[in-house]
């Protein structure tokens, strides 16, 4: 076989499996894009319900409560310009607590709640996670203290 | 004092470097001897000033000298000494001093081991290692100085994060390291040979087992990163595709395309712009990850404290090393004469494939990671790109590269036919069709893609142990005879084995336990069982008990199974008051067959707790499977071959036939 030849061959390849990867990421990404909103993002647009999203704030305080099965519990997400109520069935990370800040994923019911199947509060208890900081800054109640 | 010892060490490492930079390299242009040898000593001199600095911020550690910021940040009096210890690498400032350790070790194994490595090579090897030190440590002392004090000095310090106080990921980070700065030797090598303008079988023989350490402690570090996720972090899960998972898993999948490539440039001395262009990649994403977890850009438990300024310089770094030896590769790639031809059905064309499934899996996790980041940049929103993504594209590029890894062993190199192999097959086959029907029956209405997976499984193991009956001829001839065989066999052979046979391992437990298992959350009061998978959890309740430096609420569930006691699992909620910060141990109980697993959640106010547990068949097979991949690595690193290390030069203007008969195996 000639160097040519084999060349040829290498390039072929590599184009038929680059354009199959690439087939594979484009229709993998359509799917599985998840958007982040703020509280007050998620109210003034009219976000598609049953929309895979996540949405982070902070865990208004005296907002939550747990329902008698003991497993649903629901709570308001805040930015401290607008809230939204949330529910989840689960257990909660142990990092969960009023004031603190959370991202939940999950899909809004309608238009003022929010079914989540995952709360992340993640890590250790001084962190904001950078979404839910950017959205209190976009809502105007960023404060330096608070970090 | 010490710690200014350690802080002047530093200094005098980066002047050091910077010599051995200049030097070597001056000294290989102008075939200099005396030049090219002041590598050596600079090489050496480095090693033992950082060493010398290691020792002296781990001694701010143990003293717990609070006068110290690194430590008062991230240490406490009142911690075991065990994570005193791991706290110096536990942070930004003290992982970076870790990070350039190891790095200088690898530059002083190259002098102490690289006795017969050709002196110009060696030099400019040697430079090119500096290179990457004077990066990092200037890293270190302009942006990140660990030895910094504090007036007054605190009290007490503030503790490490408590998530990191744990076994598992107390040597997570070293392991980690010797993998990401192992390839950074691989790289080392590669700028060497474009500068030098050759890349001979030599050159290959000496990336190779470098790249074998690298990837074998790379292995090592992710599993053990994914085993303490996995009882750390209570979600029964055991890889998540988090950025910073993505970030070691990167070069991982670059590092294994590089082991393969190499193994062609060293025996068939072909596809050496490739391997050279996978050196660099793989270095480079190693420094990407990097940059992801230090700066700050990404959220997670590594995003220490995060500083713009840090992070625009490893940003700057990382084009500097990117584009630099892009830069060189281009210029200089295309005087590297290729050498040995084949056919596309050949072992190197298994290992082509290879390569191309593995650079298409890292592209795809490498756009993944990235894209997000992209969004944000632009101003678009704020975006994640989830575990259902990677799941989509790695289930179908892994599945040819395992089906692959069965048969491309037994190709020969240069040409082979495809008949000869598939009937060599018939065996694999035949057992992997048997196992896809027996779990496609066992667990019929179930998932289809568990029995395919259990299925692709069986037939890279048994294709790796059919292998090895048919080189040792087990079922022809005498017995005395296939152990003579089975002796003579290489041991770098062997590690190949090993390491496919790892990898079918880890197929089997990462199928097994996403697809059948079984999560069972509830309210439980004292009392309360449940029945999951066949297994009776009896629930007797919360006690509260004290730990070193955290209080416990400790669970209690008693495991039966037809009456018989199984098992007794403490899953524990620690409260760590110096952070005031909760952590989730699981109750784990490991059989061979299934983990047995319990977390208890929040008590839900009328004598209630929430508990969640979980049956996660086989996941033990995970992290078995990854160590024996990465013993694999180390088995081949035994070989006589890669032991003695590179032979001379001279040797290599041996026709191609002597160098093909040493290697037909």
């Amino acid at each position: 076989m000639t160097r040519k030849r084999r060349r040829l061959y290498i390039i072929i390849s590599a184009t038929v499996f680059l354009g199959g990867a690439t087939a594979l990421i484009v229709g993998a990404f359509r799917d599985n894009l998840v958007f982040f909103f703020s509280p007050t993002e998620l109210t003034e647009r009219q976000t598609p319900i049953g929309q895979r999203i996540r949405l982070g704030g902070l865990v208004e305080e005296g907002t939550f409560v747990r329902k008698d099965d003991g497993l649903t519990v629901s709570f308001f997400i805040t930015d401290l310009n607008q809230n939204i109520r949330v529910s989840y069935q689960g257990i909660l990370p142990s990092l969960f607590r009023e004031g603190q800040g959370v991202i939940v994923q999950g899909k809004l019911e309608s238009h003022d709640h929010f079914i989540a199947d995952q709360v992340m509060a993640k890590h250790d208890e001084n962190y904001m996670p950078p979404e839910v900081a950017d959205a209190l800054k976009k809502s105007g109640q960023w404060k330096e203290s608070a970090q | 004092m010490i710690a200014e010892f350690g802080h002047i060490a530093l200094i005098f490492a980066l002047t050091i470097a910077l010599v051995q930079a200049v030097v070597p390299m001056l000294g290989a242009a102008r075939n200099d001897e005396r030049l090219m040898l002041v590598g050596n000593t600079a090489a050496l001199g480095q090693w033992i000033f950082i060493l010398i600095a290691f020792f002296a911020l781990m001694n701010a550690y143990v003293t717990s000298d609070f006068s110290v910021a690194n430590v008062a940040n991230n240490s406490h009096s009142a911690k075991p000494l065990i994570y005193k210890i791991a706290g110096v690498w536990g942070n930004h400032e003290g992982s970076l001093v870790l990070w350039v350790l190891i790095l200088s070790t690898f530059g002083g194994a190259i002098v102490l081991f690289g006795g017969n490595l050709p002196p110009a090579l060696r030099a400019r090897v040697l430079s090119v290692q500096a290179l990457v030190a004077i990066g990092f440590l200037s890293f270190s002392l302009f942006t990140s100085n660990p030895f910094e004090r504090l007036a007054p000095a605190p009290l007490d310090g503030v503790g490490l994060n408590p998530l990191l106080q744990d076994p598992g990921l107390a040597i997570h980070p070293p392991f980690l390291y010797l993998g990401y700065v192992g390839f950074s030797i691989a790289f080392a090598f590669a700028i060497a040979a474009l500068v030098e303008g050759r890349v001979d079988a030599a050159w290959a023989r000496w990336v190779r087992p470098w790249t074998l350490v690298a990837w074998s402690f790379l292995t090592i570090g992710i599993a053990l990163g994914s085993w303490w996720a996995y009882y750390e972090l209570g979600w029964g899960g055991w890889w998540f595709w988090d950025p910073v998972e993505n970030a070691s898993f990167m070069p991982w999948l670059a590092g294994t395309a590089l082991l393969h490539s190499s193994i062609v440039s060293e025996k068939r001395d072909a596809l050496k712009a490739w391997t050279i262009l996978l050196a660099i990649v793989t270095f480079s994403l190693s420094l990407l990850g990097t940059f992801l977890v230090r700066s700050g850009v990404l959220t997670s438990v590594h995003s220490f404290a995060s500083d713009p300024a840090r992070g625009a310089f490893i940003l700057g770094f990382l084009v500097i090393v990117v584009g630099g030896s892009f830069i060189l590769f281009a210029l200089r790639a295309p005087k590297l004469r290729s050498g040995g031809l084949f056919a596309p059905v050949s072992r190197e064309g298994g290992m082509v494939i290879n390569n191309l499934l593995l650079s298409a899996a890292a592209a795809t996790v490498l756009l993944g990671t990235l894209y997000p980041l992209f969004v944000d940049a632009l101003g678009a929103g704020k975006v994640s790109v989830g575990p259902p993504y990677f799941n989509t594209v790695f289930i179908p590029l892994m599945t040819p590269l395992i089906l692959l890894a069965g048969i491309a062993p037994m190709l020969t190199w240069k040409r082979s036919d495809l008949a000869g192999m598939f009937a060599r097959m018939r065996v694999a086959l035949g057992v992997s069709f048997l196992v896809l029907f027996w779990f496609v029956y066992q667990k019929w209405g179930n998932t289809v893609f568990g029995a395919l997976g259990m299925a692709i499984s069986a037939w890279l193991a048994v294709a790796v142990l059919w292998d090895w009956v048919i080189r040792v001829r087990l079922l022809e001839g005498s017995l005395t005879g296939s152990f003579s065989r089975a002796i003579r066999i290489p041991r770098s052979t062997y590690g190949m084995m090993c390491a496919h046979f790892g990898v079918a391992v880890l197929v089997a437990g990462i199928t097994a336990s996403s697809a059948w298992k079984i999560e069972a959350i509830q309210v439980m009061e004292p009392g309360d069982s449940v029945s999951v998978a066949g297994y009776e959890y009896l629930f007797q309740g919360v006690s509260q008990t004290q730990g070193p430096n955290y209080s416990v609420d400790r669970g209690h569930f008693v495991v039966t199974r037809d009456g018989s006691l199984v098992t007794e699992l403490w899953p524990e909620n620690r409260f760590y008051p110096v952070q005031q910060q909760p952590t989730t141990e699981a109750g784990i109980h490991t059989r061979w067959n299934a983990d047995l697993y319990a977390v208890v959640g929040d008590p839900d106010g009328q004598g209630g707790w929430s508990t969640r547990i979980y049956h996660n068949p086989l996941v033990v097979w995970i992290w078995l499977g990854a160590f024996i991949m990465a013993f694999g690595g180390v088995l081949s690193l035994s070989d006589r071959r890669h032991r003695i290390g590179a032979p001379r030069r001279s040797q290599d203007s041996l026709p191609i036939s002597a160098s093909r008969s040493r290697t037909a195996h």
